[in-house]
Parts: C-alpha cells; sequence; structure tokens
C-alpha cells in the first residue's frame, strides 16, 4: 500500500535529517547567522542583505584577523519559518546572529535568541517590540515609531503642507505601526490630515479609488508608509488620474529607482525618509557602491547598507570584546552586550552611532528628495 | 471510488492508526527529552502536530461528509486568534503554562465550533463549486478581520475596537493583547509536543468514533448518494452541519495549539496558501483516510525544511517532489504493483486498499 510506502518514506527522511543536526562548528571562523525572505513578495530585502553582508564578510576576511563565515536561510516573510530557519542556524553552529531582515519574522526570531543567549543584531527590523525587553538584542535601523513621528516633525518643520492624506496597507504590521505614529504625532502637532485610505495585499495592484479620493479631499502631500512595489504603482496611476501631489515615502520605499521597468520620472520630487542614500560621496560609500554593483549588478538600497554596518558593527565589537572563534555562544553574547553599549561606531548609515541598553540605536532619520533620477540630501 | 466498508475493518484501521501515531510520537518525545533530535526537528514537531489535526479536520469535511472547504485556515485563525487571547490574559491569574494552554485550546475550540456552525447554518445548503467558493469567501473575511480588531484589557474589564486603536489603555493597568495588522505580540511560548500529541489522540478518537456511530453512518450515505439518504428520511443538513462544526471546533483547537507556540501571530498568516496547504494534505494522503493524511501532514511538513540545502532551488524542489508524489501515487502501474507487495504479504485473497 501507498501509505506504508509513504510512512517508511517520511521516517526515514525525518530520520536522515535528525542524524545531521547537532554538529560542532569549526573552530577557526566565527559563525554569523541570519534568516530573511529570499522567495516571496519581500525576497528583494532578504537578497539586499544577503549580498551586503557577504561583501562585508568577504572585506572582513581578507583584512586577516578574525575569520567571519556568513550563513543565511530563507524565512519567506513568515514567522513560522523564521523560527524553522533559526533552528536550523542554531543546527549550523552560530555563534552571532545577524538577525532577521522583517519585523513579524524578527520577533519570533528574537524571542528565542534572547532565551538561547545569543547576541542578536537586526539590520532592518524596525517594530518595538523586536527588542522590547530583551537585553542581547539590537537594531541597526530606527525603529517604526521613528520614522512615523519624524516623518510628521519634518513635515511641519519645513511647513511641507496643508491638506495631508495617508494611504495605508492596514493588513501589514509594517506600514500600520508607521501610520499610527505618524497620524498620533501629526494631531499633536497640528497638521490638517485630511483622508486616509487603505489597501491590503489582495487590493494591491489598483490605487484608482484611493487616489481619487485623496485628490477629492484637496490633499497636497500624501504620506505613504509602504514598501515601493505598491507605491510605484501608485505613481503611475496618480499621473493618468492627472494628480500630482507632493510624496512622502518612509525607508521602504528606498530601492524604487531600481525596481525594474519603472519609469523613474514619475518619482520625480518624491521626497524618502532614509537614514542611507547611494550618492554620498564618502570613500567608504563609493567603494561599497561599487563592490554591490559588481556583485548583485545593482545600486545598494538602504537595507544592504544597513546589513554592511551590522556586519562591521559586530566586527568591531568582536575586536573590543575580543572574542575567538570557538567560544560558546552565551560567553559570546556576554562579551558583545557589553562592548555594543559601550562603543561608537561609523558606519555608511550614519556616524558615531552607539546603542542604548534597550537595543535602540541613536540615528536620526533624514530626508532625501528624487531628482532626475538619484536621491538627493536636503 | 468509495467501495463499502466493513465496520472490522474501520476497527482495525483506527486501532492501527492509533498504535503507529503513538510509537512515532514515542520514539520522537523520548529523542526530544534527551536531546538526541537537532533544534530543526525539535522545533518542528509542535507545527507538525498543528497540521495534522488540520488535516485530520479537513478530512472530516472532505473525505467524510465529501464537501470541498477552501477556507479552513479561517477556522484555525479564529482558534489563534481567540486562544491565544485567553491565554494571554490568563498570565497573570494562572500560573500553569500547560492548564492556561488547554483553556486556550477549549476556549479556540468552542469559538471554531461557534463559527463553524454560523458559518455551516447558509454554507450547508449549497453544493459543490458554491460550497468551495463561499468557504473560500469566508477565510478571506476572517482574516480581514483579524487585521482590522484591536482587543485590550485593563483593570480586568475587556476593550475592543475594529478598524482603529481606539482603546485607550492606560500605561500602567492597560495591556494590548490584538493590536490590529500586527496582530498578538509576545506570545509566552507554552505549546509542547505532549499535548499536540494528546489534541491528535483525541481527534482520532471523535473522527473514528463519530465514523463508526449512526451519525458518521448518515453522514456518509449522504456523501454517497444524497437524494437516496434523504429519501430513507435521514435529516441531512442536521447531520452535514454537526459534522462540519465538529471539524471547525477541531481547527479552533489546532489554531490555538498554534498561536501558543510563537511569539507573535499575525492574521496574514491564515491566508488562501494556508487554506490550500491543508487541501494538499487531504489530497495526498486520500480522501477519508486518516492515517494517511497524518503521514502527507507530518511528511509536507517536514520537507521543506529538509530541502534547505538546496538553497536557492528549494521550493523549486519542493513543487516538483509534490508533483511527482501525486502522479506517483494516482498512477494505475504504481498502485497495481504496491497492491500486489501488500497482497503478497498479507498472503491472503482479501481487497488490497479499501480507502476511497
Amino acid at each position: 500500500m501507498k501509505k506504508v510506502i509513504a510512512l517508511v518514506m517520511a521516517l526515514a527522511m525525518v530520520f536522515s535529517f535528525a542524524a545531521c543536526g547537532n554538529e560542532s562548528g569549526s573552530a577557526e571562523t566565527v559563525k554569523i547567522g541570519c534568516t530573511g525572505p529570499l522567495t516571496g513578495p519581500a525576497a528583494i530585502y532578504g537578497q539586499a542583505v544577503k549580498n551586503a553582508a557577504e561583501i562585508a564578510v568577504a572585506e572582513i576576511n581578507a583584512k586577516g584577523g578574525v575569520q567571519f563565515e556568513f550563513k543565511m536561510e530563507d524565512d519567506s516573510h513568515d514567522p513560522e519559518k523564521a523560527e524553522n530557519a533559526y533552528n536550523a542556524l542554531k543546527d549550523w553552529g552560530m555563534d552571532v546572529m545577524m538577525g532577521t531582515v522583517t519585523s513579524a519574522p524578527a520577533e519570533v526570531t528574537a524571542a528565542n535568541a534572547y532565551a538561547d543567549r545569543y547576541f542578536y543584531l537586526t539590520p532592518s527590523a524596525s517594530s518595538t517590540n523586536v527588542t522590547k525587553g530583551k537585553d542581547n538584542v539590537f537594531q541597526m535601523c530606527f525603529t517604526d515609531p521613528n520614522q512615523g513621528s519624524g516623518a510628521a516633525t519634518y513635515i511641519a518643520e519645513h511647513d511641507l503642507a496643508d491638506n495631508i492624506a495617508v494611504i495605508w496597507k492596514n493588513d501589514d504590521s509594517y506600514s500600520t505601526g508607521i501610520r499610527d505614529t505618524f497620524v498620533a504625532k501629526a494631531a499633536e502637532l497640528g497638521l490638517n490630515i485630511v483622508d486616509e485610505e487603505t489597501f491590503t495585499d489582495a487590493t494591491a495592484t489598483d490605487f484608482t479609488v484611493q487616489i481619487q479620493k485623496c485628490q477629492e479631499a484637496g490633499a497636497d502631500l500624501v504620506f505613504l508608509p509602504m514598501y515601493y512595489t505598491p507605491a510605484s504603482l501608485i505613481f503611475a496611476q496618480a499621473e493618468t488620474a492627472g494628480y500630482n501631489p507632493t510624496w512622502f515615502g518612509v525607508d521602504g520605499m528606498d530601492g524604487i529607482l531600481a525596481l525594474e521597468g519603472f519609469d523613474t520620472s514619475l518619482a520625480e520630487g518624491v521626497i524618502v525618509l532614509t537614514p542611507y542614500s547611494a550618492d554620498d560621496t564618502s570613500e567608504m560609500n563609493q567603494n561599497f557602491v561599487k563592490a554591490y554593483q559588481e556583485k548583485a549588478n545593482d545600486i545598494p538600497n538602504q537595507f544592504a547598507a544597513d546589513a554592511y554596518d551590522c556586519i562591521y558593527a559586530i566586527y568591531q565589537a568582536v575586536e573590543k570584546a575580543g572574542v575567538k572563534a570557538g567560544m560558546k555562544n552565551d560567553e559570546i553574547c556576554t562579551k558583545m552586550v557589553e562592548a555594543f553599549t559601550t562603543m561608537s561606531f561609523d558606519g555608511l548609515t550614519g556616524a558615531s552611532m552607539t546603542w542604548a541598553a534597550d537595543g535602540t540605536v541613536s540615528k536620526s532619520p533624514n530626508a532625501v528628495v528624487i531628482q532626475e533620477g538619484t536621491y538627493v540630501g536636503l | 471510488m468509495i467501495k463499502s466498508v466493513k465496520i472490522k475493518d474501520r476497527i482495525e484501521k483506527s486501532v492501527l492508526t492509533y498504535i503507529s501515531v503513538t510509537a512515532v510520537f514515542l520514539v520522537f518525545f523520548v529523542m526530544n527529552m534527551t536531546g538526541a533530535l537537532s533544534s530543526k526537528i525539535s522545533g518542528m514537531l509542535v507545527p507538525i502536530c498543528v497540521y495534522v489535526v488540520m488535516a485530520l479536520s479537513l478530512n472530516l469535511t472532505v473525505g467524510i461528509m465529501g464537501e470541498l472547504s477552501l477556507g479552513h485556515a479561517g477556522f484555525m485563525a479564529v482558534g489563534a486568534f481567540t486562544g491565544t487571547s485567553v491565554t494571554m490574559m490568563l498570565s497573570d491569574s494562572v500560573s500553569n503554562s500547560a492548564v492556561r494552554l488547554i483553556i486556550g485550546m477549549v476556549v479556540g475550540a468552542l469559538f471554531g465550533a461557534l463559527i463553524g456552525f454560523l458559518i455551516g447554518i447558509p454554507v450547508l445548503r449549497l453544493k459543490g463549486d458554491y460550497l468551495a467558493i463561499v468557504t473560500l469567501a469566508f477565510g478571506e473575511i476572517i482574516k480581514s478581520f483579524f487585521s482590522n480588531i484591536y482587543l485590550g484589557t485593563e483593570n480586568g474589564s475587556l476593550r475592543f475596537s475594529v478598524l482603529q486603536n481606539n482603546l485607550d489603555l492606560s500605561e500602567e493597568n492597560g495591556k494590548i493583547i490584538i493590536e490590529g495588522a500586527m496582530g498578538i505580540r509576545s506570545i509566552p511560548k507554552t505549546a509542547t509536543f505532549l499535548i499536540g500529541y494528546i489534541l491528535v489522540m483525541i481527534c482520532l478518537a471523535v473522527i473514528f468514533n463519530m465514523i463508526k456511530s449512526r451519525t458518521g453512518r448518515a453522514i456518509m450515505a449522504c456523501r454517497d448518494n444524497r437524494i437516496a439518504a434523504e429519501s430513507v428520511g435521514i435529516p441531512v443538513f442536521r447531520y452535514k452541519i454537526t459534522a462540519f462544526t465538529i471539524s471547525a471546533a477541531m481547527a479552533g483547537a489546532a489554531g490555538a495549539l498554534f498561536g501558543n507556540n510563537y511569539s507573535s501571530l499575525v492574521a496574514s498568516k491564515f491566508n488562501i496558501d494556508t487554506s490550500i496547504l491543508i487541501l494538499v494534505f487531504v489530497v495526498l494522503g486520500g480522501q477519508g483516510n486518516m492515517l494517511g493524511s497524518i503521514i502527507a501532514a507530518a511528511a509536507l511538513t517536514v520537507l521543506p525544511e529538509a530541502l534547505r540545502s538546496f538553497a536557492d532551488y528549494r521550493m523549486l524542489t519542493y513543487a516538483i517532489i509534490l508533483i511527482l508524489v501525486m502522479l506517483a501515487t494516482n498512477n494505475p502501474q504504481f498502485r497495481s504493483f504496491f497492491e500486489k507487495l501488500t497482497g503478497k504479504l498479507k498472503k491472503n485473497g482479501k481487497e488490497g486498499g479499501h480507502e476511497s
């Protein structure tokens, strides 16, 4: 009967890789593990993190000091798969975790890393819940509330708009988190929000109704706390509708110019809140952009820059704390936490960054505007 | 397709299922206790139990009742959100985590049953494709609903709002539980393999006893020939709604177990993909075949993780294996080969496969 065979096959499969677990890591390298979406709708962020982290690891290894080994497991932006990916990294013999790329899965892996005592630094999971109550979890990016209130403050300070509309994705924690704090801060600062429109995964292709409503409400600035794929459609459909407000995006908007088949002239004048711009002329950034282009044939976005910084921040902390390959993960964790909260780090996404004990980074969002197909600092 | 089944065969089959599930459980339980399992496997033990229960529960609807449901993840979502909310609320008053989890699972099952019953009233009057489409829509509604509600507690009172977070919880006493699209967060991980196993056994006992009972025979009679069943006076609708409610209750309990196994729970998890995945377990394991569902659910939960070494080609390999298995199990030559094989093993002239 097929069931018998299926049972035998299932058991054989289970045992075959039950047996290959618990392999002890090689003693020469410090193993850095990472989980992120390499497949699925958020895959572009995971790929950016992977490429940038691999560049940074190769550079550090070329220096000849502490040797790193980097491994990224796919979590498809799903908390359940993230836990499996995390466990796979544990079996691989991970020493330090360079976080999870997106927020919802990161909440799961961070909780596990806290319980198992792995040092954890996420490049881009911006939810406050990732770090809350966990002494060994740190963020390289600024938090969602920081972005929402940062955007509102920026709009108020520069007097960018009289009437503001918000289009947000109400089934997504990233978008909802930023929208909530934006609206709260806007009310505090006396900004006039005239319209709020929502969309979901299923309706993320047609924005004509939302655009029309924003237009009817007379909004001269539209705040878009979302990733860039829906934003690119909004720009194109607003163009068709003859609606031309100031568009204001957050870090998820970063990468829109690299989107295949996107007419960059549509994004002209879009303001993006991001800590990183690829045109920065510093030598460090130029080298990174060059290396990234060689590796991925693409302009790096903020996720890539954050990941690159993460690896270097871990490197700096490893050197400072005197972490050696072959130490136990809880020992590494204790030393790294001590080093991390007392050091200052210069990277692509900011200078003299420091980390508070609650895991948040001292970094303020900067606004850049898109002009002639590139990001220009404001 | 469906052959008449002797009651004796069913009993033998149920005993075989109980024994094999318990044997596999004991092996893994002991290995897990002694630390012989890799973290990857021990992390998957609870999700496997959850998906096994989901597959059993859907098999009751699809295999025994003969109705196609495409919204089963919706019932799982109901159980996950209600059950996990209850365990979160009880985190201060009930100190024993196992007791808390069991209360959560009971609540999840009750809410699953309630929603299943309410949905069943209109849905089970439909047949075939219509029923599939309505259940699909229901699954989406549930997902949307849980993405848009806010629930919190303050000084023992519940606060609830829809679409906007209007809870106004105080800093000290307030505790937010469901936070709209961000779902439930900071859930203490209380789900254990033992409780998962107990849930699987309870579901198996319910299903096997139901099949053997008057209700089960009536349901299967409706499935095989509705007109004939109605003509002998079987109240088709009443029996169907009983089975549908039980199926939804099991899904609710599984959802509550799932919710308590991860530190964050988001509604977008319970989308059509999850419903289809559960349906795949049932179809692959054989409709009406409980042991088949268990094996298919366990194997297909483990498979994507076992393929991690393929890296970039992982999901491609997974899809190819799935297609090959589906083709192979439906190939007449392949089937007759195994029937011959098992015939030889049994050394008697009885029928080979008696699954539907």
